[in-house]
């Protein structure tokens, strides 16, 4: 999208003449091809799709009547790549390059449906045309997702066409900053990094902090596994994250904000760099923003791979260039911070919804959500579930709702058996305990927690005992070494846990997890090491008969765990199709061919040499027909 | 290759570490910062690059290892033409993650953080690379590839080659 040429805005009228030229000039486009760019449709290969739009728009001399724009994350991952075309809204999932010629021919040119492209919807088995009617959006409440699909994070004028920096020109004109930090503090507003404290309540420590200058921070170091909500805000909606911040800085006192950045997320770093340019450029960053004698600038960071880094003090010693490693906060952060400075860290959602709140009002974000956790979250929502993607929710809802209705339910008729909520830090949710509102202090109860969003859903082939040492492992690995009680818990339950899924454990080792997982919890010095033993302390509460099994059995009944199983095919359903033989990674497997022709035709059934086997399940993933018994 | 050629090869390689330290070192950048930037240069942090950078920017070796060490994008040793990440983020373990790489240590001869003798391969595990619609996920110097199984895993290969 090429940018409406602009000088520096001097003042708030400014602001408006151009977003009103902007949106004036957005009127006279009849057709927008909004292609999702997101990780996910990346995974799938919306690139080649994207190219193949931008060749036959050209192609065909469309360029100038239809708009294409590439954006940021829309949600629904599972049916990449996506396309929607507005101004009907006409939703197209699973879209490949070849089909890109067909959609310009017939929907682009004659309003025609190409149905093989549209979503049916699960429940009622109709096909939709739009993206409202499907199911997956329909339980959704998308206040910080939502809009981007409205915006190419390249493009400064998308956000300002939607809204952008309205806020932070309100703040500015019209408001105190005592004023924000209780409007702010009035909305309910917690954390959406995991720890869930009162944002206005941090804010206003750190106004009220001695000492200058004073810092903003914002955490984009997603490290927990399976979580990548934030990933999609920096990528796709940089703005709204740098319009929070700025607003933040004005009502706390500081100059100087820095974001932190995950290192894995290169996207995010560019497109955050991208914005913070376009905004300096525009004077909504830098000195005298719109001309109201407020200063303001940002920094990026990189992280270099280290899951520690997104505890806060951690954090603040890896910008400093230091190793990241965390200190006890019997002072906090608010006080002394970033270069000893009083800072205020929040994480990325919690900035993109503080423009949100300051242009609505608190009443309105404080109407949506439980008596004290308010607003929406967004979740990612992975594993073994039919609809993976971003979901954005009231809290409030039901986990079930999530996963059943938005989620669409289990693949493959399997039974659900956990949710995993919380990332490493968090705990495994049984069934029974599904109709459970997404609340932070219920969660917490439940040794979950609400973390930054990761809902990792698992099926009846899930081992919970080899989960638990999934994430113990992360976290032995992840663990900075600096405390004694998370650097030598974290090898030791590891190694128990290891013994377990081995058929070694005994029912002392069960014991000694649980007293050795409240000792890392009371003694370790951070967050991670508090947090630590949550998986195994909620899979030994919840899913116990399976430790026992792997204990007093020998036995892993989700057939997981390599020692403990194997593989064998039954005879009488083997079909001979060879699939498993081609899956074979150590060519185990014999048989599974036909032999001779017509009358004769034989079928010799596949059979598995359990001497090489490496128990991979390769055959067991490949067999279309329930062959490959697992025991 | 004379001695002579060699030694000039090396001098053009330490000044590239040598300006990007200084131009860091005006802007007031972290050495954590100049570090990935010295890394994406040189592919990984030898001892005489990481001995430049501590020298332009006035702190001892030890604290430039020090970093190199603890955070794990940081690589002491050359990486290979075909830089291989395998994502195990909790969403690709549950769907077979660790067969994925398993199948590719098997197919490479080398272990996760090794680099086949040829510097051809290197093969890596990462945490969550954020993508787990499409897991298990691997990452081929930038490319991502989704739904990753054993005979993908045999596809990709074959077209590295």
């Amino acid at each position: 999208m090429s940018t409406v040429a602009s000088e520096k805005l001097t003042g708030f009228a400014d602001l408006d003449a151009l977003r009103s030229s902007i949106q004036a000039q957005r009127e006279k486009i009849e057709t927008t091809v909004v292609l999702c760019g997101g990780p996910g449709c990346q995974a799938y290969g919306c690139k080649a799709v994207i190219e193949a739009f931008r060749e036959a728009l050209d192609d065909e001399g469309l360029e100038e009547s239809v708009q294409l724009r590439v954006t940021g994350c829309h949600g629904f991952c599972e049916r990449g790549p996506l396309v929607v075309i507005r101004p009907a809204g006409t939703f197209y999932q699973g879209v490949t390059a070849e089909d890109v010629p067909e959609i310009i021919q017939k929907t682009l040119k004659n309003n025609q449906l190409l149905d093989r492209l549209l979503y049916v919807n699960a429940q009622t088995s109709q096909k939709v045309q739009t993206e409202k009617e499907v199911d997956f959006y329909a339980y959704q409440q998308r206040i910080i997702s939502g809009a981007n699909e409205e915006i190419d994070p390249e493009c400064i004028e998308d956000y300002l066409a939607v809204g952008g920096y309205s806020a932070l020109a309100k703040a500015l004109s019209q408001m105190k900053p005592d004023q924000i930090i209780e409007q702010i503090t009035e909305s309910g507003l917690r954390g959406r990094g995991g720890g869930g404290f009162l944002t206005g309540r941090k804010w206003q420590s750190c106004r009220n902090a001695q000492g200058q200058p004073k810092y903003v921070l914002c955490n984009g170091d997603e490290g927990d596994p399976g979580a990548f909500m934030d990933r999609t805000i920096m990528e796709g909606n940089p703005h709204s994250v740098l319009e929070g911040m700025c607003i933040g800085a004005y009502a706390i006192g500081s100059n100087q904000g820095y974001i932190y950045v995950r290192d894995e997320y290169p996207l995010a770093v560019e497109n955050l760099g991208i914005a913070i340019q376009q905004a300096r450029e525009l004077g909504l960053l830098g000195e005298n923003i719109l001309g109201s004698g407020f200063d303001f600038d940002i920094r990026i960071n990189r992280g270099a791979g280290a899951f520690v880094c997104g505890e806060s003090t951690a954090l603040m010693a890896s910008i400093e260039g230091k190793i990241g490693d965390p200190r006890a906060k019997y002072i906090h952060t608010t006080d002394v911070g970033l270069f000893g400075k009083p800072s205020n860290l929040n994480n990325v959602e919690t900035w993109a919804n503080v423009p949100q709140i300051i242009n609505r009002g608190p009443d309105w974000f404080s109407s949506l959500g439980t008596e004290h956790s308010k607003g929406t979250k967004v979740f990612s929502l992975v594993g073994k579930i039919n609809n993976t993607g971003l979901v954005e929710v009231p809290m409030g809802i039901i986990l079930r709702d999530i996963i059943f209705k938005i989620g669409g339910g289990i693949p493959n008729g399997k039974k659900f058996k956990a949710v995993q909520i919380g990332g490493p830090s968090g705990g495994c949710i049984p069934e029974t305990l599904l109709d459970t509102p997404v609340d932070y202090e219920q969660l917490t109860d439940l040794g979950a927690m609400m973390g930054s969003g990761g809902l990792i859903v698992m099926d009846q082939d899930t081992c919970m005992v080899d989960i638990a040492r999934y994430f113990m492992n992360f976290l032995c690995e992840e663990s900075c070494g600096k405390c004694t009680p998370c650097r030598e818990g974290t090898k030791i339950m590891l190694d128990i846990l290891t013994r377990i899924c081995q058929g070694q454990g005994t029912p002392e080792d069960m014991e000694q997890l649980e007293t050795l997982g409240e000792d890392v919890q009371t003694a370790s010095l951070c967050g991670l090491g508090t947090s630590a033993p949550n998986p195994v302390l909620s899979t030994l509460r919840y899913f116990r008969d399976e430790y026992e099994a792997h204990v007093k059995d020998k036995r892993c009944p989700a057939g997981v765990c390599r020692e403990l199983i194997s593989f064998s095919v039954t005879p009488e359903a083997c079909t001979s199709c060879s699939l498993c033989v081609k899956a074979c990674p150590v060519e185990a497997i014999s048989g599974g061919t036909r032999k001779g022709k017509g009358k004769e035709r034989t079928k010799v059934p596949a059979v598995i040499d359990q001497d090489k086997c490496i128990k991979c399940r390769a055959c067991y993933e490949a067999c279309k027909f329930n062959a490959v018994a697992v025991s | 290759m004379s001695s002579e050629q060699l030694s000039s090869v090396e001098e053009i390689d330490l000044a590239a570490a040598r300006r990007i330290a200084a131009e860091h070192r005006a802007k007031g950048s972290s050495l954590v910062t100049v570090l990935q930037d010295v890394q994406t240069e040189y592919g990984y942090l030898s001892r005489e690059v990481l001995e430049v950078v501590a020298e332009q920017m006035q702190v001892p070796l030890s604290q430039a290892y020090g970093l190199a060490t603890f955070y794990t994008s940081f690589s002491l040793q050359p990486r290979g033409r075909y830089h291989i990440s395998v994502c195990m983020g909790t969403a690709c373990h549950v769907r077979g993650a660790a067969n994925v790489l398993g199948k590719l240590e098997r197919d490479l001869g080398i272990k996760a953080g090794q680099t086949t003798a040829d510097l051809k391969h290197s093969l890596e595990s990462v945490n969550c690379l954020g993508a787990c619609a499409a897991g298990p996920i691997v990452v081929i110097n930038g490319v991502q590839h989704g739904k990753v199984d054993s005979r993908k895993v045999n596809e990709i290969l074959r077209e590295l080659d």
